[in-house]
């Protein structure tokens, strides 16, 4: 199901502005992959890519190549609504669909695709609050409005909702940082038991966060305002927080900068 | 000077007792009252209008000065204003409350079950019997005919402005539409009767007045419709397209439900905007006073024109006939309303 996503010098731009360039590495399956870096750096937009919600926004562009396992991402006749349908995506604010139940919410996925089958959906709408563990706590009132909830609940619910539609990559943009701590650690939580099923990429701006959910974190830079961002390296977890190769990082991670 | 620098930058938290208390300003206002009374006995300041514009200057006077010298400036400012906050609803609701009070009032003297269920065939100037139920015929015809063009046409459009359209010719689009908003309603009627009516030799006609609805609702619809889809943060859509949701889906399933209930309200004001038109419907399809059911062919009255033709006959029979068409129009306005309210309270979850 998981699936190995490799980016070969992928660049991206809003209009004239060129947000990130060069960015090569690869993701494995089956693990938890952390890009960490100062804000502005265009982590956030790289995740984008990969996903192919990039191009969303009037006048972005994409350079380069995403490859899921061997099939670029942005080769010819590739549908992007079907790149979507592979790799889900978790939003930095919760944002459940307003006029939808909870359960609707979590089968919106499966139900816009033209799944009608009515124990179907109620199957995959337990799995996927049973994965997202929120099951216990809302299978009474699964009829209520999921705006209704707690922040780290509707979290968790959007969880759910990404991985009914059963991606084979979870992107994951900030997932924690409108979460108090308690409902953050439910999600990371959350995070190292769904990596046996998916890939997963997450976005973060804590540190700390990286080095406990993570395999192996990227490190994003920007040289300057207006400048590019830039992947400055790439390895395990480990080695990044402890023996960096590159100086760069190390005065990122110690606290010299950004 | 320094010293008063020291007193608002430090006020005393507690006012000492010294406010203007309610009674104490009731007191104020009797007193006010009482002395105005007197001024307009004994000089030559007349009249009951000049009589409330007198006293309410007159009171806001007194309560300044009275607040300022026993509280401050700043309660003396609070008090102003809160009075002319309050004066202003007043003013607001007056002609609102009058003009459905006596709309009522009047309209209920010959509102009965034969007023609505006869038309005004073979009713002379001075007979008594005869009713507007042709006229609520055409106007049902002719609004739902409008809003079958013009709602579903407006929300397209306003889907294409906000989620499709680029550029220019978005903008021009936009722009059209904002011209739209500000054609008199006459100016509407004159294009479908100059096009239609004359033009093309098709006559006065139901259909004729429903496209000249439709024009003036086209615009309002759009216009409402846009700014409401405008409000549905990105963040819905992005999560509806993160899932594998097509495009068109993301906006029938996700935005349009999110933003249902402005849109309704937006299309019900179009609706009442249009129901109680008057001139474009004179132009379009006349007045008569015989029933026709088929909007396609012949004159068509409507509960505007059926006003409009009654008032201006001058007997009192025609005018007590007037206001209770004026008083269905407002009935209907309003059962349409509630309608669709209940129906968007339904379909929105949240409320529940």
């Amino acid at each position: 199901m998981a699936k190995r996503i490799t980016a070969e010098g992928v660049g991206a731009c809003y209009g004239s502005l060129q947000a990130i360039e060069g960015v090569t590495l690869t993701i494995e399956p089956k693990s938890v992959t952390a890009l960490i870096g100062p804000s502005g750096c265009g982590k956030s937009t790289f995740l984008r890519t990969l996903n192919r919600m990039h191009e969303v926004i009037p006048g972005a562009t994409v350079t380069g190549k995403v490859l899921l396992d061997n099939e670029d991402l942005y080769g010819e006749g590739v549908d992007a609504v079907a790149v979507r349908r592979t790799i889900g995506m978790v939003f930095q604010r919760p944002n459940p669909f307003p006029t939808m139940s909870i359960f609707d919410n979590v089968a919106a996925g499966l139900r816009l695709n033209g799944v009608k089958n009515k124990q179907l959906l109620e199957e995959a709408v337990e799995r996927s609050l049973r994965g997202a563990n929120l099951w216990n706590e809302v299978k009474d009132r699964l009829g209520k409005p999921g705006a209704g909830m707690s922040g780290g609940q509707q979290q968790r619910l959007c969880i759910a909702r990404a991985i009914a539609v059963e991606p084979q990559v979870l992107l994951m943009d900030e997932p924690c940082s409108a979460l108090d701590p308690i409902s953050t650690l439910a999600i990371e939580d959350l995070m190292t038991d769904l990596k046996d099923r998916y890939t997963i990429v997450i976005v973060t701006h804590n540190m700390q966060q990286a080095a406990r959910v993570s395999d192996s974190t990227g490190f994003f830079t920007i040289d300057g305002p207006g400048q590019p961002g830039r992947l400055v390296e790439i390895d395990a977890t480990e080695k990044i927080f402890s023996n960096p190769t590159e100086k760069r990082t190390e005065d990122y991670i110690t606290g010299r900068f950004g | 000077m320094s010293a008063r620098t020291l007193e608002t930058t430090t006020p005393a938290l507690s006012s000492g007792g010294e406010r203007l208390t309610r009674p104490f300003r009731l007191g104020l206002l009797a007193g006010t009252v009482l002395v105005s009374l007197l001024l307009f006995a004994v000089t030559n300041l007349q009249g009951r209008a000049d009589f409330v514009v007198f006293l309410v200057i007159a009171y806001a006077i007194v309560q300044s000065i009275a607040s300022f010298t026993l509280e401050g400036r700043r309660y003396a400012a609070d008090r102003l204003l809160s009075l002319g906050v309050h004066l202003s609803l007043l003013a607001a609701l007056i002609p609102l409350v009058a003009v459905l009070s006596y709309t009522v009032v009047k309209g209920v003297k010959k509102l009965d079950v034969p007023f609505l269920t006869h038309n005004l065939t073979g009713i002379g100037p001075l007979d008594t019997n005869g009713g507007e139920y042709h006229a609520i015929i055409g106007t049902l015809e002719m609004v739902i005919m409008a809003i079958v063009i013009a709602v579903p046409l407006g929300l397209l459009v306003a889907v294409y402005v906000t989620e499709y359209g680029r550029g220019w010719v978005a903008s021009s689009v936009r722009f059209v539409i904002d011209v739209m908003t500000g054609i008199p309603s006459i100016v509407a009627g004159l294009f479908v009767f100059a096009f239609l009516v004359i033009g093309l030799k098709q006559g006065y006609s139901g259909f004729a007045a429903a496209l000249s609805l439709t024009i003036l609702m086209l615009p309002v619809v759009v216009r409402s419709s846009e700014e409401m889809i405008k409000l549905v943060p990105d963040e819905l859509r992005e999560a509806s397209y993160a899932l594998g949701i097509p495009k068109w889906k993301t906006i029938v399933r996700i935005v349009l439900p999110a933003a249902s209930a402005g849109i309704t309200t937006g299309v019900m004001l179009a609706i009442a905007r249009v129901t109680g038109e008057t001139a474009p419907l004179l132009l379009t399809a006349f007045v008569t006073p015989s029933t026709n059911t088929n909007p396609f062919q012949g004159k068509q009255t409507a509960i505007p024109t059926f006003i409009f033709d009654q008032a201006g006959q001058g007997q009192n029979i025609t005018y007590d006939r007037a206001w209770a068409a004026a008083l269905t129009l407002i009935i209907i306005v309003l059962a349409l309303y509630v309608g669709a309210r209940l129906l968007t309270r339904r379909n929105s979850l949240a409320r529940r």
